[in-house]
């Protein structure tokens, strides 16, 4: 037999060069981040350029779970980066100096690395003083953005291929995203499976945007403010309105019936008129019996 | 070119920074950042999917030797221009970093050392060292059972065809197994038993036709990804279309059920055999067809579960097929045995699988099985089935199988559009080369097996042997393989186009100590260094996919071929040039006993090669060093180079001659390679769609003149009939108990492919799937203090993996049982499965064992 450990074989997996390029050490960022808290004061004309940036996170750069409102969170957060120390999977970076984040802040950026919704939040629990807010308790509230697919071009879903990693990978497995199944016009034959956001159960934890197979991720997590529109005040959706009453609001009509020729019936509300027995398409024909009594005897229309 | 968009957005900023400040920047960076397109002066040529048995074409786009693009191919009939997410990424399986480009040898101080590192050898080095070993082996008792080769459904046609003429016609060994054991055999003991010929006889086209969809054991969401989409979309469009899923955990082909059934594991069984209870209590029997077309019998029972003779419920095992302790030269029943009964003795055996004894047992709701019993018995409903591994993988793997065909026959719904029984191959070409060229240790081309005499002799004939040549002694099954190298009866084993040390079952007892057995000298041919490789000692580059020419089948019974599109890297050469140049290695008084050559004398002093490939048939065809399409393109093709005349043409038309005129006719090798495949049996240039039915199958016509119009007639069997076949429902070989009380089920993802050699090193797949998870239930995770993302310790009597915990994914087992992906490399699960087989197919059962989970 083998010396050695024997059995325990590792796959050393071909990374991407891009994921496998140097990052700051957590102790580095906090150590830089000490030095740049010492030269504030020196920084005078600075500090006005970076309150003006505060209110503008770039898109590309997400908080953390349980982030308060950007404009409060900067004054609220006191760059002590312990929700990044305390984050157990290390995608949570603190701004540096030049980035266009405020500098010290916490933030991730999902195409690198999303967040694994850890459901005892430690990275809130970590948060001295509530910029991560310690009323978010179930990690499926929160909100760090919202997932949008903002490239259907490019998005081979939407041309019919089996894709669908976004739907897998999500952790809101069949509500965050959904899959749309859609008839194939243009080959005739196949379904296509559309991923289709909800953003009353989105995260905006980025693992869609992580793992999109593409060389630019089609799906994208975006701060609310740019991802959502909102429907006029005054409309409502009548089948939601209906499914959220249990019941039509108004009340539903008595039984319909029709006049309708014999081998006919039809369903109201569902799919109208049916045709019992309906004659085979091309190249469905059912063979021909033996006896042709059966044949001449057979129910239904010619 | 990849460029993350953080890296994008930096170097933009540099970019527009260093114009600012009129700096000069490195060129490559600017490149980067203005990628231009992809630029014309693309070859195109088509190509088989390398994936799954659906048989997608996809168009490889060549430039510079290398391939540079591909895409869905539009003309085909199967895709019609759609890729799943594997077929999306395929030319990048080719260019992993790690490619093996030159042969490997386990050496210490300059020479071979079972125990040494791998060192890089000549080919010459390595197939000295391979002959002397495999010549060694073959004097010892046993002769030629002591070496093997362990092939693929992946093979192309001639790589499996070549095999076969080496191993059986050349070394009279029969031990060639292909991987398709763990994944098709169950399937085809069944289609043999059943209609006397092998392979589905519907087509994909049934996915239009039906009206209601069963799917036993098969999650064709994630396995057979474009055939799901074209069945979503008959669902989507039909009116009344209905789909029935059948598991023993929910996956995601449950998002489109309307009559979603998880069922107990092992259950299936009880809940055929309710259907046909159904059928009969419900006057549902398609008595004219039955009557006119079946054959009523009761299968032998108490088989076994394929365990090491020595374990107890093999020795309690009265039908098992093993030696018999009392009497070694006798055997223990056959399991394969089935005697003849009547409908109404057929009607009795079913009789107690009751509605309410099958619910009970299976835990299915009543409303859900009579659901579905109701479905097969509409006469009005046309019904097809679709099962694979779940049925495939199974103690009674034979049985289940053969259970759908009674269900199917009992009513006639079978052999015409959108009716029929259809078995979904896993590999690419299991059809096309493990079942077709009969790469299995009892077959021989074109449904022929070894244990007949007019088959071998068939099989001499065509391939110019003296009369006795092949072995008439069944060879080693995958499993066996395993034991007998385990147990130092089988010293020589070569596997080529998979990755068996990863793939077969219970690796801690079996698999492991068999390839490192001291006595023992294992050959692994693969592009990349596999688990396999690693356990092995001597590693060959291969050439892959469309590195080389090949042929698929796929699940439909379409033949398709490719050209070599690139040349392989290093000195990697295919399957193919490997098994033909190895057999240069043999003289034919070294691996023949002296009476056998006596019978052809004109073959003293050959080599294998010569008497196997420069036949005058094989080499027939020239090459003039380069293959041409028809708008012109060259290809390369490096086996004709090497050998001088069209290697793969002169393959094919030998092998096409077993089956013309014998039910499984091909066209002429060219035709292939104009075409996006032909569905078998060709005859006068036509495709068959329907087999067995008169006037879509010629043969049913040729056998039988006084068919009716549009009657079917199963002609693999001498009286025309089909069998139906009584199999009860039998007990798991091993159960949850108080020790291991979780179901462990393994199985696949739709991201990665087998055991992800290929797939794992394209990056985006990677990213996409990195690691195989443990998926289960909520309050089971919730009761062992389990959490999403946490790392969970999975035993077995076997072994044990570490996996993270996952309860809201892709897969949603039902308290009690839990799965595992088999494509981690990292994270081998079978080491926790147990090698119980099907005892009539000897297929693995990687569905059921016995497990526990705790916090790692």
């Amino acid at each position: 037999m083998q010396g050695g450990t024997g059995l325990e074989w590792q796959f050393s997996a071909r990374m991407n060069a891009n994921e496998r390029k140097a990052r700051l050490s957590r102790r580095q960022f906090l150590g830089e981040t000490l030095k740049t808290a010492c030269g504030v004061g020196l920084f005078g004309l600075g500090l006005g350029l970076y309150a003006q940036r505060a209110s503008a996170l770039p898109a590309w750069a997400i908080r953390p779970p349980g982030a308060i409102a950007e404009e409060d969170f900067n004054g609220a957060c006191i760059r002590c980066g312990l929700c990044v120390r305390d984050c157990p999977f290390d995608m949570l970076h603190l701004a540096e100096l030049g980035q266009p984040i405020p500098t010290g802040t916490p933030y991730f950026i999902a195409r690198d690395k999303g967040c694994e919704m850890c459901e005892d939040i430690p990275c809130v629990a970590a948060c001295p003083t509530n910029a991560l807010s310690h009323d978010l308790t179930d990690i499926e509230k929160a909100r760090m953005g919202l997932a949008v697919l903002v490239d259907q071009e490019n998005c081979i879903a939407f041309r019919g291929l089996r894709c669908e990693v976004c739907y897998q990978v999500c952790p809101i497995k069949d509500q965050a995203i959904t899959l749309d199944r859609q008839h194939n016009q243009r080959s005739g034959k196949h379904a296509m499976f559309v991923p289709v956001v909800h953003s009353d159960r989105c995260t905006g934890c980025g693992k869609c945007e992580e793992a999109c197979i593409l060389e630019r991720a089609a799906i994208k997590v975006l701060p609310m403010h740019l991802a959502k529109g909102e429907l006029g005040h005054h409309y409502r959706l009548g089948w939601e309105q209906k499914q959220q009453a249990g019941g039509s609001l108004v009340s539903p009509d008595p039984e319909h019936r029709y006049n309708l020729p014999e081998g006919m019936r039809y369903e109201h509300g569902g799919r109208g008129l049916i045709q019992e027995g309906t004659a085979p398409g091309p190249g469905e024909a059912a063979p021909i019996p033996d006896n042709p009594l059966e044949t001449l005897n057979r129910k239904g229309p010619l | 070119m990849t460029i993350s968009r953080r890296e994008f957005i930096k170097s933009q900023a540099a970019i527009a920074a260093a114009a600012a400040a009129g700096v000069a920047l490195p060129a490559s960076l600017v490149a980067r950042a203005q990628e231009a397109p992809m630029d014309d002066g693309l070859r195109w040529d088509k190509a088989p999917c390398r994936f799954c048995g659906t048989g997608c074409s996809v168009l490889v786009g060549v430039k510079d030797g290398r391939i540079v693009a591909s895409q869905g191919d539009p003309d085909a009939p199967v895709n019609r221009g759609l890729n799943c997410i594997k077929g999306y990424f395929l030319p990048k399986i080719m260019y992993g970093q790690d490619r093996l480009t030159q042969p490997l040898l386990r050496k210490t101080d300059g020479r071979y050392d079972k125990n040494g590192e791998f060192q890089p050898v000549t080919w010459d080095e390595a197939f000295d060292i391979m002959a002397e070993k495999w010549k060694a082996a073959m004097k010892k008792e046993g002769g030629p059972s002591r070496v093997g080769m362990f092939g693929s459904g992946q093979w192309t046609v001639w790589d499996g065809y070549a095999a076969s003429k080496f191993i059986k016609g050349g070394l009279r060994s029969n031990n060639l197994d292909p991987n398709a054991r763990h994944c098709m055999a169950s399937a085809v003991v069944a289609f043999m038993r059943h209609f006397g010929i092998d392979e589905p006889m519907g087509c994909y086209d049934d996915l239009e036709h039906a009206d209601v969809f069963a799917l036993w054991g098969s999650n064709m969401t994630e396995m057979h990804p474009i055939l799901w989409s074209r069945l979503t979309d008959t669902r989507l469009t039909k009116p009344g279309c209905e789909v029935h899923v059948l598991s023993t955990f929910e996956h995601r082909c449950f998002e489109l059920a309307d009559n979603p059934i998880v069922f107990k594991p092992q259950t299936d069984l009880a809940i055929q055999n309710y259907i046909c209870n159904y059928i009969i209590q419900n006057g549902k029997v398609n008595q004219a067809f039955v009557d006119n077309h079946v054959t009523f019998k009761r299968t032998a029972e108490n088989i076994g579960y394929g365990l090491r003779p020595n374990h107890p419920l093999e020795q309690k095992a009265t039908n098992s097929g093993y030696p018999d302790p009392a009497d070694p030269t006798k055997k223990k029943g056959d399991p394969m045995g089935a005697t003849e009964i009547t409908f109404e003795e057929f009607a009795k055996l079913v009789a107690p699988y009751t509605l309410e004894y099958v619910s009970e047992l299976s835990g299915v709701p009543k409303e859900n099985l009579e659901r579905l019993a109701a479905a097969y018995a509409d006469p009005n409903k046309k019904v097809v089935s679709f099962w694979t591994m779940g049925f495939n993988q199974h103690t009674r793997g034979s049985w289940v199988n053969g259970n759908m065909y009674n269900v199917h026959l009992l009513v006639g719904k079978i052999s015409e559009p959108g009716n029929g029984p259809f078995s979904l191959t896993g590999q690419p070409s299991a059809c096309g080369t493990a079942r077709e060229v009969g790469t299995f240790a009892h077959r021989l081309p074109a449904d022929l097996v070894v244990t007949k005499p007019e088959h071998r002799a068939i099989a001499e004939t065509v391939w110019k042997l003296p009369e006795g040549t092949i072995n008439d002694k069944i060879g080693y099954h995958a499993v066996l393989m395993h034991r007998m190298l385990k147990d130092g009866k089988m010293n020589c084993y070569w596997q080529q186009c998979n990755n068996n040390m990863q793939a077969s079952p219970n690796m801690n007892e079996e698999s492991y100590p068999g390839w490192r057995n001291p006595d023992n000298f294992i050959t692994v041919s693969d592009p990349y260094p596999t688990v396999s490789a690693q356990a092995a000692d001597l590693v060959l580059p291969t050439a892959m996919w469309t590195e080389k020419e090949g042929a698929y089948g796929n699940a439909e019974r379409r033949t398709q071929f490719w050209r070599e599109q690139v040349s392989a890297p290093g000195e990697s050469k295919s399957d193919l040039w490997q098994i033909m140049e190895f057999s240069k290695r043999f003289k034919v008084e070294e691996v023949w006993p002296e009476e056998l050559i006596a019978k052809k004398p004109e073959y003293r002093g050959k080599t294998l090669y010569d008497i196997l490939f420069a036949n005058g048939v094989v080499d027939q065809f020239p090459y003039d060093g380069r293959i041409l399409d028809d708008q012109g393109n060259a290809y390369g093709n490096h086996e004709s180079a090497h050998f001088g005349y069209y290697v793969q043409k002169g393959l094919f038309e030998e092998y096409a001659g077993f089956g013309r005129g014998h039910a499984h006719d091909l066209a002429p090798f060219d035709t292939y390679h104009r075409t996006r495949g032909l569905r078998w049996p060709v005859v006068d240039g036509k495709e068959t769609l329907w087999r067995f039915r008169e006037g879509y199958d010629p043969y049913v016509k040729a056998k039988h003149p006084e068919v009716a119009k549009g009657d079917v007639y199963f002609y693999g069997n001498k009286n025309g009939r089909a069998n139906i076949i009584f199999a009860p429902y039998d007990p798991p070989a091993e159960s949850p108990d108080a020790d291991y009380p979780l179901w462990l089920c393994t199985g696949r993802v739709l991201e990665h492919w087998h055991s992800g050699s290929m797939t794992r090193r394209v990056p985006e797949l990677y990213k996409a799937v990195p690691d195989a998870q443990v998926f289960m239930n909520k309050l089971d995770a919730k009761r062992l203090g389990l959490r999403d993302g946490q790392m969970a310790r999975i035993s077995t009597r076997r072994g044990e993996i570490a996996a993270r915990v996952e309860t809201r994914g892709r897969n949603r087992p039902p308290e009690g049982l839990v799965f595992i992906p088999w494509f981690d490399a990292s994270r081998l699960v079978n080491k926790l499965t147990l090698d119980a087989t099907c005892p009539l197919s000897k297929e693995t059962d990687f569905k059921k064992a016995a497990c526990k989970v705790e916090r790692a």
